[in-house]
């Protein structure tokens, strides 16, 4: 056995090193003819998809255009980001509260957009944090974060936040079992403490709100990938495992000894039903729920103190197994959700399941054991049948919906496109190098646009100009609509894409918001006009309500500040217009700046740290007179008798008659 | 003589007329649209009269505050008697009514086409001196009719379909007036 494994190792490396060894592997003759002109999207025009990668290690994400490769936003997800001051200003410094405290970073993994009726409609995108157990939702109308959600008890969730076809539930599952509760034992209990879950979050279809609606109790396994049914399978997830040899140390060897793992099929209209007729116990936990009120922006962090728990052992078909060889990671459902695709990494054979013949394998109680209460199927009774030899290491597969399918095969580096009913290989290309995910617009839903693959790429050695050791990660563009797939475009990209997914625009590009109308804007210290800027001090807090509009910010001048103040400035941009922000920062601010977007009020807290006149200003360069667009802070001694005065254009004010002015307005 | 009276609703539902400003950062132009009572832009642009108050202040511009135009309260008034008035020529339904309200009509287009001009000019005119932009001659008006170019915008200004119902309102009660004579002539 040994030896079988040391000989497979050897032939790996020699694979690796003829990979690499060889250089740029002749790509004059990989990329033909017209490749410049497909991938080409003239200055004015737009493309026709846009793509969402995850950052990976940057733990935000990034929008692209297909086909031409082009970089359009990067939205801060679950790190700080000091550009535009998310995660630093008050308002969304409560996207991080988690029950480990503040965590400002994270390891973002898969994209997954709302789907109805099992195509993407371009309401929200979901993304998981893989460290710290979480899954956020962006607004595609604004591009922005507005809901992060912390999944209690598990250990890194990687497997999330795989979304059913009419977006009812995000489902995910622990990569790491762990005790639940967490206790203080030996790591070499594994087998007796630990465990693993399953969690559903719920949806909310008007607001896109997410709650976790229960979890499930599974056997201490590595819970890796997930997809749900749809059409025919929908009510059914399949998540795969590795590790079932419940190794807990050197896993690259000790995770790999079995024959096959096994792939976990859960029947949630089943579990609903158990949950329905009380079977869940209810645990106390505890994880947090961060929400941002859409009229003031303001993320308010709720501690959630309880969870729902099935166990497989009392809800009998609710729960079954499956066996896959080797160390699966990619599980795929095909457009039509009678087949599932179960990559083996180490197998050289890919297994494809039919959900039609698991279901009477169920029926006809094909079972070849059981695990905690859960049956494991027959492998070869689910078995739709087996692609022979397609390449090396499979990793990940999406559909064209024209009965083909696209898999990665890192140590090959290549994408494979094959026939799911024949399971014959029709088409192999090379990528640069060693692909992860691939996406094709639509690639996971009952609705592929089989026009685009991209494949991201985990190492990229000499693609581009180097820039030292480290490297942007490489992505390559596929023209799928023939019967070959041809390389058109090869562009880098942000943090560590690992999966992505795509959308024709003309489903996101008409509902994007242009600004936030100011009517609308519920911040509790907006000042909506110039006339409410103001300064107010309560003992050492000041609150400074400040506007801006080109080209000055009101008020521009400000006195009596003293050390020992806190002072919190909350910017209001009064601008109504398409792509007028404004930013804001203070010299020495200790944590970012600000951008406000039309008719948002951010807040950025500054702390004093001595005595003078301290400039601040626009950052955003928003007018011509964009230079003049700043202003001076006086900071005097915590025992000064400076009166509180600010004021632009030399008429200012003071503490005694705007509390005058209040009064007035009062009667 | 009744269609010159249900072509003046026209004059409620579409704008009178529309200055179009064109540069560089305003892809497709700022559209400024002058209705009987009220100014609009375009559709999900904002507030077009806020963000032209914006611009306009680098040159000192006083700002456009459409409560302080009472034309915009008034003029409404002016139609809704016209249109009365048509009712009750229709009624009379004799060659003089209708020459009465079309001179009327016709004096009052004309006198609102200045009033018009005469706003503009106010605004083009008085601006601040200490406005961080001074325009050379101290003028910045855009035309009545035509257009011209203005600092780093291009200026259109042309009637809409208001105006174009009105025009043909006008002329039609010219042409009940003129009909009515030669029946009674022939």
């Amino acid at each position: 056995m040994k030896n079988v494994k040391l000989i497979s190792l050897m032939s790996i490396s020699v694979v690796m090193l003829l990979l690499f060894g060889c250089g740029k592997k002749d790509v004059s003759n990989v990329v033909e003819g017209n490749a410049a002109e497909q991938a080409y999207v003239a200055p004015g025009e737009y493309d026709e998809f846009y793509a969402f990668m995850s950052g990976g290690y940057s733990g935000q994400i990034t929008a692209y255009g297909l086909p031409s490769g082009r970089l359009l936003k990067e939205i801060p997800v679950f790190s700080k980001y000091p550009e535009n001051g998310y995660g630093y200003s008050e308002e969304t410094k409560g996207f991080f509260k988690t029950s480990y405290g503040h965590v400002p970073w994270d390891d973002s993994h898969h994209i997954e957009l709302s789907q109805t009726d099992g195509e993407f409609d371009g309401r929200w995108l979901f993304v998981n944090g893989n460290n710290t157990p979480r899954i956020a939702r962006v607004d595609l109308k604004t591009f922005e974060t507005v809901e992060i959600l912390e999944i209690p008890d598990v250990a890194g969730l990687h497997c999330a936040p795989f979304i059913t076809e009419n977006s009812e539930y995000l489902v995910s599952g622990t990569r790491f079992s762990v005790p639940i509760p967490q206790k203080d034992v030996s790591i070499s209990t594994y087998k007796e403490n630990f465990s693993g879950l399953i969690n559903y979050v719920s949806v909310d279809q008007e607001s896109g709100e997410m709650d976790l609606a229960f979890q499930i109790e599974m056997p201490g396994f590595n819970y890796d990938l997930a997809r749900n049914g749809k059409g025919k399978s929908h009510g059914w997830s399949f998540l795969t495992t590795y590790n079932s040899e419940q190794a807990y140390t050197l896993l690259e060897v000790n995770a790999s000894q079995k024959d096959k793992d096994l792939l976990a099929i859960v029947n949630w209209k089943k579990a609903e039903e158990y949950l329905k007729a009380g079977k869940g116990k209810e645990r106390t936990t505890s994880y947090y729920h961060n929400l941002m009120d859409e009229g003031s922006g303001i993320v308010e962090s709720k501690e959630m103190t309880k969870t729902t728990i099935l166990d497989p052992k009392d809800c009998p078909d609710m729960v079954y197994f499956i066996p896959v060889p080797k160390s699966p990671h990619g599980c795929d459902v095909d457009p039509t959700g009678e087949y599932i695709v179960g990559n083996g990494k180490l197998s050289a054979d890919m297994s494809i399941y039919s959900f039609d013949k698991i279901m009477a394998a169920i029926e006809a109680k094909d079972f070849a054991g059981e695990i905690d209460g859960i049956q494991i199927i027959n492998y070869e009774s689910g078995l739709h049948g087996i692609l022979k030899k397609p390449g090396l290491g499979p990793l990940h597969t999406e559909f064209d919906g024209k009965g083909n399918a696209y898999t990665t095969f890192f140590i090959s580096s290549e994408v494979v496109k094959w026939d799911v009913q024949k399971l014959e290989v029709l088409d192999r290309q090379s990528t640069f190098y060693s692909p992860g995910h691939l996406v094709i617009p639509g690639g996971e839903t009952r609705k592929p646009y089989g026009k685009y693959l991209v494949a991201m790429n985990k190492i990229t050695k000499d693609r581009y100009l180097p820039t030292g050791p480290e490297l942007a990660h490489s992505a390559q563009l596929f023209d799928i609509s023939g019967d070959k797939m041809k390389l058109i475009l090869d562009f880098p990209t942000k943090g560590e894409p690992h999966y992505a997914q795509s959308i024709p625009a003309s489903k996101i590009q008409p509902n994007s918001k242009k600004f936030f109308p100011i009517e609308e804007n519920e911040h509790p210290h907006a000042a909506k006009g110039e006339g409410q800027a103001k300064v107010i001090r309560d003992g050492n807090i000041v609150r400074v309500y400040m506007t801006t509009i080109r080209s000055h910010l009101a008020p521009d001048n400000i006195e009596g500040i003293k050390m020992g103040d806190t002072v919190y400035f909350h910017v209001t941009n009064l601008e109504q217009d398409w792509d007028v922000p404004h930013g804001f920062a203070v010299q020495g601010a200790n944590n970012a700046e600000l951008l406000i977007m039309p008719g948002q009020t951010r807040t950025l807290k500054w702390v004093p740290n001595r005595v003078g006149v301290l400039a601040y200003y626009c950052t955003d360069f928003c007018s011509a007179l964009h230079q003049e667009m700043s202003g001076y802070v006086r900071v005097s001694p915590a025992n000064s008798d400076v009166k509180l005065m600010w004021g632009l254009n030399n008429e200012n004010q003071d503490e005694e008659t705007l509390r005058e002015m209040l009064k007035q307005q009062g009667k | 003589m009744l269609i010159s009276v249900i072509l003046l609703i026209g004059v409620f539902l579409f704008p009178l007329w529309q200055i179009t400003l064109e540069a560089a950062q305003f892809p497709g132009g700022l559209r400024l649209n002058i209705w009987i009572n009220k100014f609009s832009g375009d559709e999900g642009g904002g507030d077009i009269i806020a963000n032209i108050n914006i611009l306009n202040h680098y040159i000192g511009m006083q700002k456009i505050e459409p409560d302080a135009i009472p034309e915009l309260k008034y003029f409404p008034y002016v139609i809704y008697a016209m249109m009365g008035l048509g009712l009750i020529v229709a009624f009379v339904n004799k060659a003089w009514s209708y020459l009465t309200w079309f001179i009327i009509m016709s004096i009052l287009g004309v006198l609102g086409v200045y009033d018009f001009y005469l706003w503009m000019y106010d605004y083009g005119h008085n601006l601040d001196p200490t406005a961080p932009i001074k325009v050379p001659g101290m003028t910045y008006m855009p035309p009545l009719l035509g257009e011209k170019d203005l600092l780093n915008f291009y200026v259109k200004s042309y009637p809409r379909l208001g105006t174009i119902f009105l025009t043909i309102s006008i002329l039609l009660s010219f042409l009940s007036f003129w009909i009515r004579r030669k029946f009674k002539a022939s």
